[in-house]
């Protein structure tokens, strides 16, 4: 098997700017002073009259987006999810989300894998914001090829997107063929025991913990989330009725985000156990994103915790 | 201004006054002192100013405008329902379940209505965004904004004035409606936002200081903004509640709707004044 390399979701947000940029001249890109570390500065690089750059400002930039988005032009928006959707909320609310404004919001350093800056810049609630907002799309992508396949696909949508990427390089999942679409769920391993519902940095987690559930003659499935608004009901539904108890596992508040959602449709649509991993109403502090992924429990091996847990909750 | 066109302006902002208050008087809820104050100079934008279409209200070249003290929507409405942009019948459902006129401006439901705003502080920089996007798209058309006084105490205000100012967007003309009243009493009291002037100017602005109860002064503004190759603010003085007296300056009209006495006392204080203009 060859060696799984790792790239930052980010990343293949920038590259997919660059992409894009190449083949439409419709849009803007915007960033608060970040561009380096959002990874827009690479369509800064090539397109510098196509990029604008809002300062340390990000209330302002949503409103400058939307009123771009008025005039019939695409606009994507970076900054930190902390301050994109966290600092912003109420200008993403009622500047982009109430009019219903094409505009993406290209949100990095999401979550805990921050790492060295800490508890204000690790955004561990930017879902749950963003699922309020009606009619805001949010995608987290789980890998580097998903992320700029979601760009790609965030641009065709009509209406407010949320995109969630992050610092930390990560094990590349996908193949260059998969087929991203918005709104819909994607199962990596079949099984009937427990279904895993992952998103971003811990779809790759999620599928060790599917070996290591094997090996304990545990049949999981697996399924990755990356929109979470919509969210994907069908799969949800059928996962709940097949294998009777669900776990999800994100790299966010469990009050709120995936787990909120996933929580939502099966206690309206087919209640059974779910039990959802994630940070437990806490904020994060300072250190190596490694070592906070296995401190705050967002690892393979606490997937496997949680599936024998729901599995024991089966009535 | 010739006299014959001014007087037309007056009557029109006339009839405008009688929309606001029979429009809240009608919801029992609105905000009739702010409203009575800007209304002249949304007269002039939209009658006399701004490229704009009743009957093709999505018009791409279109001047854009964006009332930024939203709570002023009773003024846009009843200048946009003159105007011709949807029928003056409308302005009687103000802010009732299925009227297209929500008590802030939607732009999803107005035809006319270039930007949604309410919350204070974030029209003006979708103001500039629109300002942006025609310069950077090769677009001529004029971006103008209508904020109060009180509006900029919001911090966004300030983030907007200054990218517009280094970008130089000289297609972007904000009005500052000065009646120097907001909820909590005078803006000297509750949080001085003066001088408004330097500020501006500071953030990179030309700026004008005008009667903003004056068509004269309007229009003598708006041309030399033409001239100008900087973003303009234009702080016009006005005075809250203009042209019903028992609301003139008086900062609890701020948000208030006239009881059915006050309501006749105001209507035939503005038929008085139109017929004086016939």
């Amino acid at each position: 098997m060859s060696e799984v390399k790792s790239v930052a979701t980010r990343a293949g947000y920038g590259k997919a700017l660059v992409e894009l940029g190449k083949i439409r001249d419709d849009f803007v890109v915007m960033d608060a002073d970040l561009a380096a570390a959002t990874q827009t500065g690479m369509f800064k690089k090539e397109f510098p009259d196509r990029f604008y750059d809002c300062g340390i400002a990000e209330q302002n930039m949503m409103g400058i987006a939307a009123g771009i988005a008025t005039t019939g032009k695409k606009v994507i928006v970076s900054s930190f999810a902390m301050f994109a959707a966290g600092r912003a909320f109420e200008q993403v609310r009622n500047s982009i989300g109430y009019p219903h404004l094409n505009v993406i919001i290209g949100a990095t350093h999401a979550g805990i894998s921050v790492g060295e800056d800490g508890a204000t810049h690790q955004c561990l609630e930017d879902i749950a914001l963003m699922r309020t907002i009606p009619g805001m799309t949010i995608i987290n992508p789980a890998d580097e090829v998903e992320a700029r396949k979601a760009v790609y696909a965030a641009m065709e949508l009509d209406g407010p997107v949320y995109m969630r990427f992050g610092r930390l390089a990560v094990p590349v999942v996908f193949d260059e063929d998969y087929k991203f679409e918005v709104g819909k769920a994607n199962t990596l391993r079949d099984g009937n025991d427990v279904t895993v519902i992952a998103t971003g940095l811990m779809v790759k987690e999620a599928l060790e913990a599917y070996d290591l559930l094997k090996a304990e003659g545990i049949s999981a499935r697996i399924i990755n989330m990356a929109t979470i608004k919509p969210i994907d009901k069908d799969i949800i539904i059928k996962a709940a009725k097949e294998t009777g108890a669900i776990v999800t596992a994100e790299e966010h508040s469990v009050i709120g985000g995936l787990g909120g959602a996933v929580s939502e449709v099966v206690c309206e649509e087919c209640p059974v156990p779910v039990v959802k991993l994630g940070v437990y109403d806490t904020f994060g502090h300072s250190g190596p994103a490694a070592k906070l992924l296995d401190e705050f429990g967002l690892r393979a091996v606490n997937i496997v915790e949680k599936a024998k847990k729901a599995i024991s909750l089966k009535r | 201004m010739e006299k014959a066109a001014k007087k037309e302006l007056e009557k029109i902002a006339l009839k405008a006054r009688m929309g606001i208050i029979e429009s809240i008087h009608a919801a029992k809820a609105g905000h009739p002192g702010g409203s009575l104050s800007c209304v002249d100079i949304l007269t002039y934008l939209y009658f006399k100013q701004m490229n704009v279409d009743p009957n093709n209200p999505d018009m791409a070249d279109r001047d854009r405008f964006v009332l930024s003290k939203g709570h002023a929507a009773p003024a846009l409405y009843a200048v946009l329902a003159q105007r011709g942009f949807f029928d003056e019948k409308e302005l009687l459902n103000l802010r009732q379940i299925g009227s297209i006129l929500q008590g802030h401006p939607d732009l999803k439901k107005i035809p006319g209505v270039d930007m949604s705003t309410g919350s204070l502080g974030q029209g003006v920089s979708a103001a500039v965004g629109m300002a942006l996007s025609a310069k950077h798209f090769g677009n001529d058309f004029k971006v103008y904004s209508i904020l109060g006084d009180g509006e900029i105490e919001e911090g966004q205000v300030w983030e907007a004035a200054m990218f517009a100012g280094n970008r130089k967007l000289d297609n972007l003309i904000l009005f500052i409606d000065n009646n120097n009243l907001q909820i909590d009493g005078t803006v000297e009291e509750v949080n001085s936002p003066h001088p408004i002037d330097k500020k501006f100017e500071a953030f990179g602005f030309d700026v004008l200081i005008i009667n903003g109860n004056d068509f004269d002064e309007i229009e003598d503004a708006l041309n030399k903004a033409e001239k100008c190759t900087k973003p303009v603010a234009i702080i016009a003085k006005t005075v809250k509640g203009k042209g019903v007296s028992y609301m003139e300056n008086a900062v609890n009209w701020h948000g208030a709707a006239p009881n059915d006495e006050l309501f006749e006392q105001a209507m035939a204080e503005l038929k008085a004044a139109y017929a004086e203009m016939e």
